[in-house]
């Protein structure tokens, strides 16, 4: 066990600096130049000049490249050119808005996609089937941004019931924090629950036709005891690493969903840094994702050690 | 006298009511978020926005474009080429530092001098500034320049503690401290910049906010619609499609005005391949397919007829304006002589590189639209806004949509585009007449000189297109109809002093 581990963690690493070298890499093929970005409206070209000599953009690739990974190494990833905020400041302020709103959103699809699946499933083929299949299909087909503005519209500005946008810490006032994050969470929620209700409802049919499912029923268990007991908890298996999975792209795919609700998140920080060039944001920020789920995958690998003991001699 | 005692109850109670301290937030919805916080450095429009609420400038334009004084009290030209400036007394920064001459030419050599200031080509007609008093400033110019005084009425012009700007360097922006009517409070990045009110500021009495919250809100349909729900109070640039919806809404009142800029085609004439095409090539094809363009059509169908049609560079509402140089009606017969005359058969391609944003992109089609009954074959070519810029740079486009945020001195809408050699000219455009003409509007102050220039170079640009102006933006901001005070400036700048909200 501690070998496969070590493996594992040996690996950390440099999965870590090629991802430094590859983002670096393939942000110099986008077309554009910062210096153009930031000179403004009148791009003088002695200001353009400065500007290059000032970001190190007129020195060779390697050089600026141990130019970056050398203030990584000490935990400094630089400042962005554009507002000058340092990029580390900048992650410690988004990620834990994306976290929260990701963490809503995992508990609302969760809560919508699994109860659905699991009805689906006991009630196959009947008009109770064919109700969750066709809201689990709208809600995979309705595009977030569509869902965000028409809840704007009906839950703030029509009843007056959430504020239409913005983003509020949970530390600063919980009530508002809630509210403000709510309508995004539950846009986020609904393309991942109707992916966890296919995948439970698929997971569950399976489950309801092995032999222990027969067994438990022929032992004169209650159909309730059998589908909760017996037949979820086997389905769940696969449902909770497609969870994990959905999780994860959270981090950085809600830059929509951010933008329709104002939200000051990850996805936002790094699609505006794209657009504006602004490299030591885009590298920081690609950083900072990659050793998440680096770090992710490393706990899965720790935790199905843990959970499977066939593993432990391996 | 039941009356009198009365009014006299009445003006007990209303007196400490005005002197009490304004409690509310006024907020702002931005469509973007602002760069560095720091006039030197600072680049964006919505910078400028926020600037409008944390720095005084030397001057200032109404919305009638006069330019006034702000910061200064008066000033005068000793000669064409010494500019004297007289400070307002007793106004103090938000650090408590007194502005006086000393931090007026610190400010004005920090713009000139500091690396990567973004103000250089701005004040470069400026060679030195002197203290000549505590309260008066000499600003020696390089060569008589008329839009100078202009410069200062922008970004070029704002004054910051020396004290606050000295201790903190290039990180100046992260807490900048001016002398506006409201001090630098909280920024976060992407969401939100909050200003308070500066007790010490010295026209304190028109400030009825305690703060003003910027709120970032890229999506437009979300913007109006925290507009509606009267989570905001201002929007700016509301989107043109949803300007009918927000006209209906009782609680809002939606201002358009023509902004200083412009929206037009630029066409590469002697750059790389771009240069060598029919449009590159050719005065008169430009022409054919200027003709072959309803600009108002295009304006209605795209933008819901907010913006108004132009061929030139300087806005109708600018005193430099030249009437003779109107946009022609659209003619196909003539369209197909003029390509006929310039030798060239149909279909003439053209390949026009536009922005990603859904509004460019629909233009391309419309004039790809209208401009195929004269023969021509245009492809759309939609690229990021940022490439665009560096494919303008690189000389490599044939021909694009861009626009210009305009400004008050019409020097600022042409020289740098127009003038041979001159760093946004881009398509390289080269005519000795204009040249002068340019030049010497530049040196001239005398309004009516200027005038008979500019009609010149106007009408020149036009004939020779290396530009075709399409219409002038219009700027569209929406506020609470509770909001009262606010005068919207072609500047598109949104003055928060003298704005109040009626509880």
């Amino acid at each position: 066990m501690s070998s496969h581990l070590g493996a594992r963690i040996a690996q950390v690493l440099p999965t870590l600096l090629l991802v430094s070298i590859l983002v670096f890499c393939l942000q110099q093929l986008m077309p554009g130049d910062p210096a153009l970005v930031l000179a403004g409206e009148e791009r003088d070209p002695a200001v353009l000049a400065q500007i290059r000599t000032e970001l190190w953009l007129d020195r060779p690739l390697p050089i600026q490249y141990l130019h970056w990974i050398g203030g990584v190494v000490q935990g400094d990833l630089g400042f962005s050119w554009r507002i000058r905020q340092p990029v580390v400041s900048l992650v410690a302020t988004k990620l834990p808005v994306t976290m929260q709103l990701g963490f809503m959103a995992f508990v609302i699809a969760v809560c919508i996609g699994v109860p659905m699946g699991i009805l689906s499933a006991v009630k196959r083929n009947t008009k109770w089937d064919y109700l969750a299949n066709s809201i689990g299909l709208a809600g995979l087909s309705t595009p977030n941004f569509w869902l965000g503005i028409m809840l704007i519209l009906l839950i703030s500005v029509k009843l007056g019931w959430l504020p239409p946008s913005g983003y509020v810490p949970l530390s600063e006032d919980w009530r508002l924090s809630l509210s403000t994050t709510i309508m995004p969470a539950f846009v986020l929620g609904n393309a991942i629950a109707a992916v966890l209700m296919r995948h439970t409802r698929s997971a569950m049919l399976t489950a309801l036709d092995q032999d222990y499912i027969r067994t438990a029923r022929a032992k004169g268990l209650s159909e309730r005891v059998v589908i909760l007991r017996h037949a979820l908890r086997n389905a769940l298996v696969p449902v909770v690493t497609l969870g994990a999975l959905e999780l994860g792209t959270l981090l950085s795919g809600a830059v929509l969903t951010e933008q329709v609700f104002s939200v000051p998140g990850f996805g936002k920080l790094i699609v505006d840094a794209v657009f504006n060039r602004d490299y030591p944001v885009v590298q920081g920020v690609v950083l900072v994702t990659a050793t998440v789920y680096v770090m992710l995958n490393l706990l899965a690998d720790i935790l199905y050690v843990v959970i499977n003991p066939r593993l432990r001699g391996a | 006298m039941r009356s009198l005692f009365l009014a006299a109850l009445l003006s007990t109670t209303a007196l400490p009511a005005l002197a009490e301290e304004p409690t509310q937030t006024l907020r702002i919805a931005l469509a973007e978020d602002a760069d560095i916080l720091d006039p030197t450095l600072a680049r964006t429009f919505v910078g400028r926005i926020v600037f409008a609420g944390l720095c005084d400038k030397l001057f200032d334009i109404t919305e009638k474009l006069e330019i006034v004084p702000q910061l200064v009290t008066s000033y005068e030209y000793t000669d064409p080429k010494t500019l004297i400036l007289h400070i307002r007394d007793g106004v103090i920064f938000h650090d408590g530092e007194k502005l006086d001459a000393a931090a007026v030419k610190y400010s004005l050599e920090r713009h000139a001098s500091m690396a990567g200031s973004t103000r250089k080509a701005e004040l470069s007609a400026m060679d030195h500034v002197e203290v000549v008093g505590p309260l008066t400033v000499k600003v020696v110019l390089k060569t008589p320049s008329a839009p100078f005084i202009a410069q200062l009425a922008d970004r070029a012009g704002m004054i910051v503690s020396p004290k606050a700007a000295e201790a903190a360097g290039k990180d100046f922006g992260l807490r900048p401290v001016c002398a506006g009517p409201f001090k630098f409070a909280e920024r976060v990045a992407q969401d939100h910049i909050t200003l308070e009110r500066f007790p010490g500021y010295w026209d304190a009495a028109n400030v009825h906010f305690a703060r003003v919250t910027y709120q970032i809100m890229v999506n437009s349909a979300a913007k109006f619609a925290n507009l509606q729900a009267g989570a905001v109070d201002i929007a700016e640039r509301l989107a043109a499609t949803d300007v009918p919806a927000a006209k209906a809404n009782a609680k809002i009142k939606v201002n358009i005005i023509p902004s200083l800029g412009y929206q037009a085609m630029n066409f590469n004439i002697s750059r790389k391949d771009g240069g060598k095409s029919a449009t590159g090539q050719s005065a008169l094809v430009r022409k054919a397919l200027e003709l072959s363009i309803d600009r108002q059509a295009l304006i209605d169908v795209v933008y819901n007829g907010v913006h108004t049609p132009v061929a030139q560079g300087i806005p109708a509402s600018s005193p430099f304006y030249s009437p003779d140089t109107k946009p022609p009606a659209r003619d196909i017969a003539k369209a197909k002589q003029l390509l006929a005359q310039a030798g060239v058969t149909a279909p003439v391609p053209v390949n026009l590189t536009v922005s990603t944003n859904p509004d460019q992109l629909q233009s391309g089609e419309v004039i790809q639209s209208m401009a195929a009954e004269a023969g021509f074959d245009v492809k759309v070519r939609a690229t990021e806004f940022t490439a665009l810029l560096a494919s303008e740079d690189t000389g490599d486009f044939q021909a694009e949509l861009v626009g210009w945020s305009g400004r008050v001195d019409p020097d600022g809408d042409v020289y740098s585009f127009l003038h041979s050699g001159a760093p946004l000219n881009n398509w390289q455009y080269s005519d000795k007449d204009v040249d002068t003409w340019l030049d010497a509007a530049r040196a001239t102050t005398v309004d009516a000189e200027r005038r008979a220039l500019y009609a010149k170079v106007s009408a020149k640009v036009h004939a020779d297109m290396p530009v075709m102006y399409l219409y002038t933006t219009a700027w569209v901001t929406a506020v609470s109809s509770k909001l009262s005070g606010f005068q919207p400036v072609a500047d598109g700048i949104i003055r928060v002093k003298g704005l109040a909200l009626a509880k």
